[in-house]
């Protein structure tokens, strides 16, 4: 039985293990931080948001200061799904973003069984 | 005896301290407390009385026909141009002062606030001797320190007395602009002091048999810059109570006045519960964000945003430590009702928009802020842009709800990424062509994009994150009345929040003044260095904007004489410089008011709404689509998307498309590092010392104050006090002097 948590996220509740929705690799245990089982890349905010006016000239761009802003992309080991992206300042610990009950989770679904989830 | 002889001393001790305090300023306790007051008798009786749901529902809707009406009202006879466009909210709460009923149209945030004024008025004025509350009499207040967001916005309150019992409230607010502080246009984000912040009234009586003291009135006009603005309005709000009092004594008259008090108590109670009975469908767990407010409006610094929420069964905890300091002489703090108030907006127009609107939304809610932070501003710090601070909240709390929701069996919206958050629009004072003194702002703010939504794109300069329903205004109309024209205003192209869906996007204004000799801008945006709106599931965050300026030049001349070197977008004005002896410069989005000559350029861009999911899985045609409608240019679409096609006929090469997308996702296995490995080298122990960072790093309980050396701990923060950056500027400039004159 797999709770879906996220558009690519799920956790597999007999196996307590947090799974790529799109490729069914199993992430993480999913009592654990998922981001742990994917990969991270940092990426420079330059590439993604690119200056539209001439950084040469100015000092506002429309692209992000990457002194201050750095991305963060997580990609699911298996089928590279980018399933999270995080822009933090450079050097700043990543977020443990979802730290969910997973007996709480289970019972739910289990009094949940025969519903659409 | 002699107990009986303590207890009277201590009655008289305490009488004496109440009829003594000398100051009966906004109480912390009252200012705290967003949840309902408990349920009174005469309101369980009220409820026992009158126990037919379709009496219930029939009375309600004569009641919030009543609301719904008055705000209309307010937005065809409402001078400001806020209450013209929406930024107006009509309501009526219980007697104790809890907000139960509020017009469908508006800022509800407005109204989410004046619940800790009218319980004001409740705690010290209703059974106070010489004050006292009776039918007819018409309350007011502005400060935001007494429940508000800021100064600009003010509050029309009025009694409703049936047969000599006080049963209810009303409220009209309108964001009216102009109030006379130190900046035109009631939002000066160059207030160093709540004295800077122009009019300041607390919540008083200004009128009795619903007539204005016209003395105190001509005392309000004295303190603003437009004083036929400020009775023009007041009456307009005057008005649209009295026709929500219309109504409930029509429903009095029809129903009974308990059909009204239970109406009014049971939509508070029925709301409550029906929010836990959602509340308990989302997983239980925690769930954590942060963001990056990058401004003060004034100097560029990292200012976080810190939340980590719990739910448990019917119960949210909203966790801001963590967050920055407060700071001692900026504008950017957050009164706590009103950061409350925003996010009770989060949550009922993008949440659950199919509750009533009412502040019960709230109250299963917990919130813990540290004193002292930037969610819980002082009383003697400044708060008139409180948005640059709030908005970055909502942002991070739209973020993190997305978390919860995906799991939820059921939900009352389509999962959304963050709407786009920052006011982009021109503040603007001076004397217009007509020889009027003014100051206020244009209703372009309300163009904000929104984010994307599962399965579909997020939608174009919409409406703004506070109000799903107002409007931009008619730009002729604008033009009649003050000097302010636009030039152009087209939607940006590469201006997006990339994802699987992308967000809605932003239009781009050149704005300028014409035919006045004394005018000027302001602007009141962050964002221009760290974006402030993020994406979800993997979808990108919204560019960062600057503002762009071009002076030295009158482009009515230009127009004239070289219609030829007019053009219409940032890019191919700034990129390309077409009008010689021009200066051409970019700015972080805090402008402080400053003068514009005749024909000088002030490009802003509204921003766009987050992206959701991942680049590659964005449908090729989706692409296509952007790049025909001038949205991305090909090179966007190629790069990002990894999409290609035919650029004359835009016909999709599915082949080099797949096989692009299959490179890119070797490529990410590729450059991707494993999490643990990844953490070892790129966490820091404190902030970089060349980052202006505020708020915590590692530990949330140790919170920085500009740099890795200043810290302080959670629950024991002060005020931060910011040199002014042209003071610094000043202190580098004469040590560069004093170097140079050692040398010679
Ligand atoms: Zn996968």
């Amino acid at each position: 039985m797999k709770a879906n948590i996220t558009e690519y996220l799920a956790i597999d509740l007999e196996k307590e293990m947090w799974c790529c929705r799109k490729c069914n690799h199993e992430i993480a245990p999913a009592r654990s931080n998922y981001k742990e089982g994917l990969l991270v890349y940092n990426r420079d905010p330059q590439e993604i948001h690119k200056p539209i006016i001439n950084p040469d000239w100015y000092e506002f761009t429309f692209s992000p200061d990457p002194n201050w802003c750095q991305i963060l992309e997580y990609y699911c080991p298996n089928c590279s799904t980018q399933v999270e992206v995080e822009y933090l300042p450079p050097g700043h610990p990543p977020i443990h973003d979802m730290e969910f009950d997973i007996d709480a989770l289970k019972e739910r679904y289990l009094k949940r069984e025969g519903q659409k989830v | 005896m002699a107990i009986d002889a303590t207890k009277r001393e201590q009655e008289l001790v305490e009488q004496f301290l109440k009829e003594t305090t000398l100051f009966l300023g906004p109480e912390p306790r009252l200012m705290q407390d967003h949840g309902l007051a408990p349920i009174t008798n005469r309101e369980i009786q009220a409820i026992l009385k009158e126990n037919d749901p379709s009496i219930i529902s029939m009375a309600r809707s004569k009641m919030q026909a009543g609301a719904n009406e008055a705000y209309e009202m307010l937005e065809q006879i409402g001078a400001a141009p806020g209450a013209k466009w929406g930024d107006v909210v009509c309501g009526i709460f219980t007697a104790k002062g809890d907000l139960s009923i509020v017009s469908s149209g508006g800022v509800l945030i407005f109204a989410g606030c004046t619940q800790y004024g009218v319980k004001y008025i409740v705690e010290n004025w209703l059974n106070d001797p010489e004050v006292g509350v009776e039918p007819g009499d018409i309350f007011y207040y502005n400060d935001a320190r007494y429940g508000g967001v800021h100064n600009t916005d003010q509050n029309l309150i009025l009694p409703v007395f049936n047969n000599g019992e006080l049963i209810a409230w009303i409220v009209t607010v309108v964001h009216e602009g102009e109030n006379g502080a130190v900046e035109p246009g009631g939002m000066p984000s160059a207030a160093e002091q709540v004295y800077d912040q122009g009019l300041a009234i607390s919540p008083m009586r200004v009128g009795r048999n619903y007539k204005f003291y016209k003395d105190l009135v001509t005392y309000f006009q004295n303190s603003v810059r437009e004083p036929k603005l400020q009775v023009v309005d007041m009456k307009a709000k005057l008005h649209g109570a009295l026709r929500i009092l219309q109504r409930i004594e029509e429903t009095i008259a029809e129903y009974g006045v308990d059909a009204a008090i239970a109406v009014l108590r049971k939509t508070l109670d029925d709301t409550v519960e029906e929010v836990q009975r959602r509340l308990t469908q989302w997983p239980d767990g925690k769930v954590r964000m942060m963001g990056i407010a990058d401004s003060t409006l004034r100097e560029n610094l990292l200012i976080k945003v810190n939340l980590e929420l719990t739910k448990k069964g019917g119960e949210l905890t909203l966790d801001f430590r963590g967050s920055s300091p407060e700071f001692a002489n900026r504008a950017n703090n957050s009164v706590t009702s009103a950061m409350k108030g925003m996010l009770a907006q989060l949550f009922l127009s993008f949440v659950w928009p199919d509750l009533p609107r009412n502040q019960a939304v709230l109250a299963p809610m917990k919130f813990i802020i540290d004193d002292h932070s930037i969610y819980n501003a002082s009383y003697d710090v400044p708060n008139a842009q409180s948005m640059m601070t709030f908005f970055p909240a909502f942002t991070v709390t739209q973020a993190a709800l997305a978390k919860y929701l995906y799991n939820s069996p059921e939900k009352a919206t389509k999962l959304i990424a963050p709407w786009y958050n920052m006011i982009r629009t021109t503040i603007y004072g001076g004397i217009t062509q007509h020889g009027e003194t003014v100051g206020n702002l244009c209703a372009d703010l309300n163009g904000m994009p929104g984010g994307a939504k599962e399965g579909m794109d997020g939608e174009h300069s919409i409406a703004p994150i506070f109000a799903p329903m107002s409007e931009q205004g008619e730009q002729e109309l604008i033009e009649e009345e003050i000097p302010i024209m636009q030039l152009s205003r087209r939607l940006m192209k590469d201006n997006q929040g990339f994802g699987k869906y992308r967000g809605g996007q932003g239009y781009q204004m050149f704005v300028t003044q014409k035919e006045s000799d004394f005018f000027g801008f302001m602007t009141t945006t962050i964002g221009s260095k760290y974006p402030s709106t993020y994406g979800i599931y993997g979808g990108y965050a919204c560019p960062a904007y600057p503002l762009a300026k071009i002076k030295g030049i009158d482009i009515f001349e230009i127009m004239k004489n070289e219609p030829e070197k007019m053009v219409y977008t940032t890019e191919e004005i700034m990129n390309n410089r077409p009008f010689e002896n021009a200066t051409y410069t970019t700015h972080h989005g805090g402008l402080q008011f400053e003068l514009a000559q005749e024909g000088e350029i002030y490009i802003i861009t509204q921003g766009a709404g987050g992206g959701y999911g991942d680049v590659l899985d964005r449908d090729p045609e989706l692409v296509i689509k952007d790049v025909e409608e001038n949205l991305i240019s090909e090179e966007t679409a190629n790069r990002i998307y990894k999409v290609f096609f035919n650029p004359e006929t835009l016909i999709l090469d599915s082949e080099k498309t797949e096989e692009a997308r299959r490179k890119e996702r070797e490529d990410r296995k590729k450059r991707g590092i494993a999490y643990q490995e990844f953490v070892k080298n790129w966490v820091t122990d404190t902030p970089p010392a060349n980052l202006p960072f505020y708020g915590s790093w590692k530990e949330k309980n140790v919170i920085y104050a500009g740099s890795p050396d200043n810290y302080m701990t959670e629950g024991n923060l002060k005020a931060v006090w910011l040199p002014n950056p042209k003071d610094v500027r000043i202190a580098e400039l004469e040590t560069e002097l004093k170097e140079l004159g050692d040398k010679r």
